[in-house]
């Protein structure tokens, strides 16, 4: 029987292929690309933030990624494998996902929410699980005071932390985020900005994530993709995408709201 | 199972070497999750306390539900002698640092349930108070509607009427028809018995007019049209349209009370028309096959059998049932919090209210009018 766990990050595989994907909606009236023959190899290790206008298709290639859409053309590899090899039993412990409005399930406790993907195994005894999900509950700068409310009785920051700690539950090599920080002040944002800091350091993550956050941008990527024209048109250091030569791109980072989140490139010399 | 070497596992060096334990593996929660895994590494760890040596330095990986193993069973202390790799150490202090004992759960007291019963006598009370509010609240807005009949949401109105009672027709009438083919094969049983087959009528035309056609309508329409407007109104909570509206100074009652409050009491004594319809069809059918009584006759002595006042008791009961049903569905779903667990409650709760209403006033109107119609 093949091994329950991937290939961990000293495998050889990129952690994420994606070759020549279609993504196709089939409206009543017409037929939507969103991406035609999309190309995008994702290395270990690395937090590569995808940009792109409204409509250009970010949260779809995440989808695709998760294997939550399928493609039409083309195909998606995590660690060399099919997203179909990798989704069912034990998934958490291979990719983890951090939706826009957190997605935690409102029915159970912050602390049930971040257990839930331990609890399904059934393998484990329910002590060891509820210290674990205390153990992450704490690493995301959550109190344990907080381990008994309710998703609807927590604040914007602190729904990301908890749906943060449940996607981390299991170790997953690879993280994806939707926009981490929308929705934030910018305080609790900068707070969320430095434990994905943190957290990728200490745990070797690879993550990518969806971002229209200048600052988010700046501060936490290794690497920013830009799609545009339904495909990846640039995927760079950021040094180098904001020198790409596109409408897209210099209206992006060149235009106003681009100047101040600029200054923060030369503050912060870990993004290049 | 084939042991991979990627299987978390252990191997314990003889005495001499002083009984190191050396793991191998994958130490993660991906592998623990196969069956019988985790528990027979917990059988057979080596639990010699704190004097133990451990060498993690060959395991693959180590994640934190693995170190959490580790911790726990060292009984929440470092042994003496540990050799680890940094990122090891790392995830081991990290758990070390987060691991701490959980304060049990009080267990519920006889005052803890006397305390539950206040809370909810007083929940009771403040649904009571919310409903007379609500009845209150109405009422100016019908003079408001008094007062400018043109300005009125029209167009809410008849969108309500269409949705509530021209798509709950095709529903109401098999309901009824098959309550009325049940009913009158059950009554041709006993009365068979007597020879008093030509009473069918009577039974049939007085239990589905007067009781049953209102019931039924009432209940079905309790159903899906009690739990739709709760449902349609607190989503608008869940996603803040309620407020958007009071910040326009539009009132809640006049433009989502009123509307379907009307359309219910215009489309609930229709409906129980059309179902007391449907039923006696059905049982005409029904006694036409078991009795032979023909169609015919059946209705030739429906007249004579069921009086008129059966009839405009039984349609305006239904008014009052449509009324309430609109209430009650607008309570709760003005009443639901802005979170979807909330909405849920709030639809299973309006539901039943109202269904249960429905049947304490049927009862009622059963006691004010005994000696009416019969």
């Amino acid at each position: 029987m093949e091994p329950v766990a991937p290939p961990r990050p000293h495998g050889r595989n990129p952690m994420v292929e994606i070759h020549k994907l279609w993504s196709v909606f089939d409206m009543p009236d017409r037929r939507l690309v969103i991406h035609k023959d999309l190309d995008l190899v994702v290395q270990r290790g690395e937090v590569l933030s995808i940009v792109g206008g409204s409509g250009s298709g970010k949260t779809v290639l995440l989808r695709q990624i998760l294997g939550l859409e399928h493609p039409h053309k083309g195909h998606v590899r995590i660690m060399g494998q099919t997203v179909g090899q990798l989704s069912g039993r034990g998934a958490s412990s291979r990719i983890g996902m951090l939706f826009q409005h957190g997605a935690l399930f409102s029915a159970f406790t912050v602390l049930e929410n971040i257990a839930f993907p331990l609890r399904e195994l059934k393998t484990l005894p329910h002590k060891l699980i509820v210290e674990a999900a205390m153990v992450k509950l704490q690493m995301v700068g959550l109190k344990p005071a907080d381990a008994d409310k309710m998703p609807s009785e927590l604040s914007g920051g602190m729904i990301k932390r908890a749906a943060l700690a449940r996607a981390l539950i299991m170790d997953p090599p690879l993280l994806l985020l939707d926009e981490p920080t929308a929705g934030l002040d910018p305080d609790s944002s900068d707070g969320f900005v430095n434990l994905l800091r943190s957290l990728h350091r200490d745990l070797a993550l690879t993550v990518i994530m969806v971002t229209h956050d200048l600052d988010t941008l700046f501060e936490l990527s290794t690497r920013i993709a830009v799609l545009a024209d339904q495909r990846v048109i640039v995927n760079d250091k950021p040094r180098e995408v904001i020198a790409y030569r596109h409408p897209f791109v210099e209206d992006f980072f060149l235009g106003e709201r681009g100047q101040r989140a600029m200054e923060l490139l030369r503050e912060y010399p870990f993004a290049i | 199972m084939a042991t991979t070497d990627l299987t978390p596992r252990f191997e314990q060096a003889p005495a001499a070497q002083g009984h190191a334990v050396r793991l191998f593996g994958e130490w993660t929660a991906g592998q623990f999750a196969r069956p019988h895994l985790f528990r027979d590494l917990l059988r057979t760890l080596p639990r010699a306390g704190a004097k133990l040596a451990w060498d993690l330095r060959e395991a693959v990986l180590l994640d934190h539900v693995g170190a959490q193993l580790l911790w726990d069973h060292w009984g929440h202390r470092w042994p003496e002698q540990l050799e680890v790799l940094p990122p090891q150490r790392a995830i081991l202090e990290r758990v070390a640092q987060f691991t701490q004992v959980r304060p049990r759960r009080r267990k519920t007291r006889a005052k803890d349930l006397y305390l539950g019963f206040g809370a909810l006598l007083l929940r009771a009370f403040d649904h009571l108070k919310g409903f007379v509010q609500l009845i209150g609240q109405l009422t100016l807005d019908l003079r408001e509607l008094a007062r400018a009949p043109h300005q009125a949401p029209w167009r809410d109105f008849s969108g309500h009427l269409y949705r509530i009672g021209a798509m709950a027709l095709p529903i109401t009438a098999l309901v009824g028809g098959l309550i009325g083919v049940v009913l009158a094969y059950l009554t041709a049983q006993q009365l068979r018995q007597f020879g008093a087959d030509a009473y069918i009528v009577d039974i049939l035309g007085v239990a589905l007019v007067r009781e049953l056609g209102p019931m039924l309508g009432a209940i079905l329409i309790a159903g899906r049209s009690g739990s739709a407007i709760t449902a349609q109104i607190g989503v608008m909570r869940v996603t803040d349209e309620l407020d958007a509206m009071r910040v326009m100074g539009i009132s809640h009652t006049y433009r989502l009370v009123m509307p379907r409050a009307m359309a219910l009491s215009i489309a609930m004594p229709l409906i129980s028309a059309w179902t007391t319809v449907a039923g006696l069809i059905g049982g005409m059918i029904a006694a036409d096959l078991s009795l032979g009584i023909s169609p015919l006759f059946f209705m030739r002595a429906l007249p004579d059998a069921v009086r008129v006042s059966n009839l405009v008791l039984g349609l305006s009961k239904s008014v009052v049932f449509g009324i309430l049903i609109a209430l009650i569905g607008c309570h709760f779903g003005l009443r639901v919090q802005p979170n979807t667990q909330s909405l849920g409650q709030g639809t299973t709760a309006s539901v039943v209210t109202a269904i249960t209403v429905v049947i304490l006033v049927d009862a009622l109107f059963a006691i004010l009018f005994s000696n009416v119609g019969i």
